[in-house]
């Protein structure tokens, strides 16, 4: 793997190694020393072209973890906003000896044009790409699902026994939301296809992509049918963009008629929640809009994990930045195995 | 200087005339001045050129050009935009208007018109802005620029669509009064605001703004029914969905005065050269769909699709060598344009080489009115006839390489790929402007 670009393309195998290895490094982070030597002396740049400082915060996190140099560079306050290319800040970024180079753009594409146009050598990470990917996101998704959910025992205890090396056969999992613009539902339905859950996405016929038959996912535009039929194991609800509410123009380019509609048919609340198994974890990528898309008392409840998914992004993110840049050699090195 | 003196009589030797039996085509004067038995004695004063095996069309009419002079010297002038013109088998060219300044008034169509006659590659016919400054609200000096030493006769807003309902009914109107046409970009606005790419599988994969068919088909229809209305001609540009092949034909089986093209782009490639985010296949209308592919090749073969034109649209390196969504849209054609039909067409058996003079040379100079008069295009090829004429080595393949093309700029879809048939040699009025596949260089001030 020298890249982490789409999870479309990300085999089974590489995708659970990913997933152990973050359990690996959230072992590590309960202990009083949090920072790993692993990647002393190996530069990551955060390169940001869009405003997330979540995502930023956690990329930076996991990479000093694990003591690499950490230069954050931002579109704001940079020659980007002169107009510099994304070519030129590639090359300067390449003089400047990037190994790492986590990416953020508005584009779709950007990131696979940042690896693959010969600009850089440098391993490149996905950090959001437009309406396209967000494979972190995905995976940290995955690793908070499988250990909630994977090796459960038949009474639904919380958290039973390791799940290293499993995959997420027989979930179910419902994403909610704005989909058509968003790139964690496509990262997630291509991930949690390819370790075996059974995806369902919900959402306004507005909101779900013309194209989106080939997925490898079932598309419901009614949210209480699939949460009464399906029983999902989790529900992810995904983050409304206030533009989408206006549209462009005179407002006939709005995706729904208004936040009280839209909050009715496809908000988490609490009557929904209780039609929800026992077991059932409510995940959200943040940040949230509540009252919009999910209310407070699902956002509070004790089956909400979406504090936690912030936590194990740190742990996947250090996975991935370890998988890319140390690989295998420097396991022992690392103390991970 | 007349071209009497300048030029030498050329004896095209063995030249298959739309791909029929052998013949040796004589031109002098300007014009064909004789048909001969295949390998005739040449005279001492004739200058014979061996076409054996060559096939010989007529010289390519492009109604779809964009030279980028004025404005966007550094991608394209109109010199080295007719230069590789003629180095693809173009006699003439239609200069879109979307320049800097836009061609909307008498003086910029002028200007383009004459610094194109005096590089003498090919006949350049500006096309004249529907609007002024292609900006939808008001008609730009239309009868200017047909009045014109121009002689605009095409009107387009091109690379915008003419949206408003009304103003695209008095464009329509307006030139009849001297049997212009108005070509239409058929580009719904609101349904592609910050479109990327077709709308479909790839597009949803992609996470790239869809591009929807319907918003060119509802133009298209649009269109037809208000040509239908005021009684007058509409042209389409590059045509590039199934379903607009139907509203054409269906509006053809009605009566209505249009005509339609395609690019060379879209009868060969899909919207699936999107996925490495190269942005050398952003072009607008975006590649479609296989499907979409097949209908405009069908479409094309049973003329429902009247010509193919090129929509040549260089653009700087830098405006191509970024991420997707900032990229320019276009790429050019005017060289591989021969190739790419000869391929999808002819060597498939859906067209003859009487097929492609129509569609490429004599059909496009019908609808820009260029096809009469002292510097007729797109005549047929007989004694008396202008001497414009391309010879075509089908059995030739090449492998395109955008960096050593005439054209100024490299943004062809075909870098690196093997297309069959060669541009062997150009004739404009019986000047050679391309031999042996290389652009002859004229001395200065020497015109035909």
């Amino acid at each position: 793997m020298k890249h982490l670009l789409s999870t479309a393309d990300l085999a089974r195998a590489d995708a659970i190694r990913i997933l152990d290895t973050a359990a690996q490094m959230a072992a590590t982070q309960s202990r009083e020393i949090k920072k790993l030597p692993t990647l002393r002396g190996r530069t990551v740049v955060n390169l940001f072209f869009e405003d997330s400082t979540r995502t930023r915060i956690s990329f930076e996190t996991a990479a000093k973890r694990l003591s690499a140099d950490v230069i954050n560079f931002s579109a704001k306050g940079s020659s980007v906003s002169k107009g510099e290319s994304l070519k030129d800040t590639a090359l300067t970024l390449q003089a400047m000896g990037a190994d790492a180079v986590v990416i953020r753009h508005q584009a779709s594409g950007a990131p696979h044009t940042l690896a693959h146009a010969g600009w850089v050598e440098a391993a490149v990470v996905n950090a959001g790409d437009g309406m396209h990917q967000h494979p972190t996101q995905a995976l940290l998704d995955a690793f908070t699902m499988r250990r909630h959910l994977v090796g459960r025992g038949a009474a639904g205890a919380s958290i039973v026994g390791d799940p290293t090396g499993q995959d997420l056969a027989g979930l179910r999992i419902a994403v909610v939301g704005d989909v058509l613009h968003s790139r964690v539902a496509r990262s997630n339905v291509h991930l949690l296809h390819t370790l075996g859950a059974q995806v369902t996405l919900v959402a306004p016929p507005t909101l779900v992509p013309v194209g989106v038959e080939t997925w490898p996912c079932d598309v419901s535009y009614h949210l209480d049918e699939v949460l009464a039929e399906t029983a999902p194991d989790a529900v992810m609800m995904l983050r409304v963009q206030r533009e989408r509410m206006s549209g462009s123009g005179a407002g006939g380019g709005a995706f729904f008629p208004n936040p009280l509609e839209y909050t009715r048919n496809y908000g988490l609340d609490g009557r929904r929640l209780a039609l929800l198994p026992d077991h059932t974890i409510v995940m959200h990528p943040g940040p949230m809009n509540r009252g919009l898309e999910i209310s407070a008392e699902a956002a509070d409840s004790p089956r909400a994990v979406i504090v936690e998914q912030v936590a194990n992004g740190v742990a996947v993110r250090m996975a991935v930045l370890y998988l890319l840049l140390a690989g295998d050699a420097s396991k022992e090195r690392a103390g991970l195995e | 200087m007349s071209e009497q003196t300048t030029n030498p009589t050329y004896v095209l030797q063995g030249a298959a005339p739309l791909g029929a039996d052998p013949v040796d085509l004589v031109l002098a004067g300007g014009v064909i001045t004789e048909v001969r038995a295949a390998h005739s004695p040449v005279a001492d004063d004739e200058t014979a050129v061996d076409a054996t095996g060559l096939v010989a069309l007529p010289g390519l009419v492009d109604l779809h050009t964009h030279l980028r002079e004025p404005g966007r010297e550094d991608a394209e002038t109109i010199v080295s935009g007719t230069r590789a013109a003629a180095v693809g088998g173009f006699t003439a060219v239609h200069a879109m208007a979307n320049t800097t300044p836009v061609a909307d008034t008498a003086g910029v169509v002028e200007q383009v018109w004459r610094i194109g006659r005096d590089a003498g590659w090919v006949d350049v016919h500006p096309v004249g802005a529907v609007s002024v400054g292609l900006e939808g609200h008001q008609l730009a000096e239309i009868g200017a620029m047909a009045d014109s030493a121009a002689r605009v006769r095409v009107f387009s807003d091109d690379g915008k669509c003419v949206w408003d309902p009304i103003l695209m009914r008095r464009a329509l109107e307006y030139v009849k009064a001297f049997d212009g046409v108005v070509a239409q970009h058929a580009q719904e606005p609101r349904l592609t605001e910050g479109a990327q790419m077709n709308e479909g599988v790839v597009s949803a994969e992609l996470g790239l703004a869809g591009w929807p068919a319907v918003a060119e088909e509802a133009i298209i229809a649009r269109d037809v029914l208000l040509a239908e209305h005021v009684g007058s001609r509409l042209h389409v540009c590059h045509l590039s969905t199934a379903g607009s092949v139907e509203i054409i034909r269906w509006a053809k089986g009605r009566g209505i005065d249009v005509t339609a093209e395609v690019t060379p782009h879209h009868l060969v490639l899909t919207d699936e050269l999107a996925r490495d985010y190269d942005p050398t296949f952003k072009v607008n209308p975006p590649l479609r769909t296989a499907a979409d592919v097949e209908a405009v090749r069908q479409g094309l073969a049973d003329g429902t699709i009247d010509i193919v034109a090129t929509d040549h649209a260089p653009h700087t390196r830098e405006d191509k060598d970024c991420e997707w969504a900032a990229a320019a849209f276009g790429m050019t054609g005017l060289e591989t344009a021969l190739s790419v039909v000869q391929q999808t067409m002819v060597d498939s058996g859906r067209m003859t080489w009487a097929d492609v003079a129509r569609v490429l040379s004599a059909a496009p100079a019908r609808i820009g009115r260029i096809d009469e008069g002292p510097t007729a295009q797109g005549r047929p090829l007989e004694v008396g006839e202008p001497a414009n004429v391309v010879l075509v080595d089908p059995a030739a393949r090449r492998v395109v390489d955008g960096r050593s093309q005439a054209t100024a700029s490299t943004n062809t879809p075909f870098h690196g790929h093997e297309l069959p048939g060669r541009v062997v040699a150009t004739f404009l009025r019986g000047r050679a402007t391309v031999l042996e596949g290389a652009p002859v260089e004229q001395v200065a001030g020497v015109r035909s």
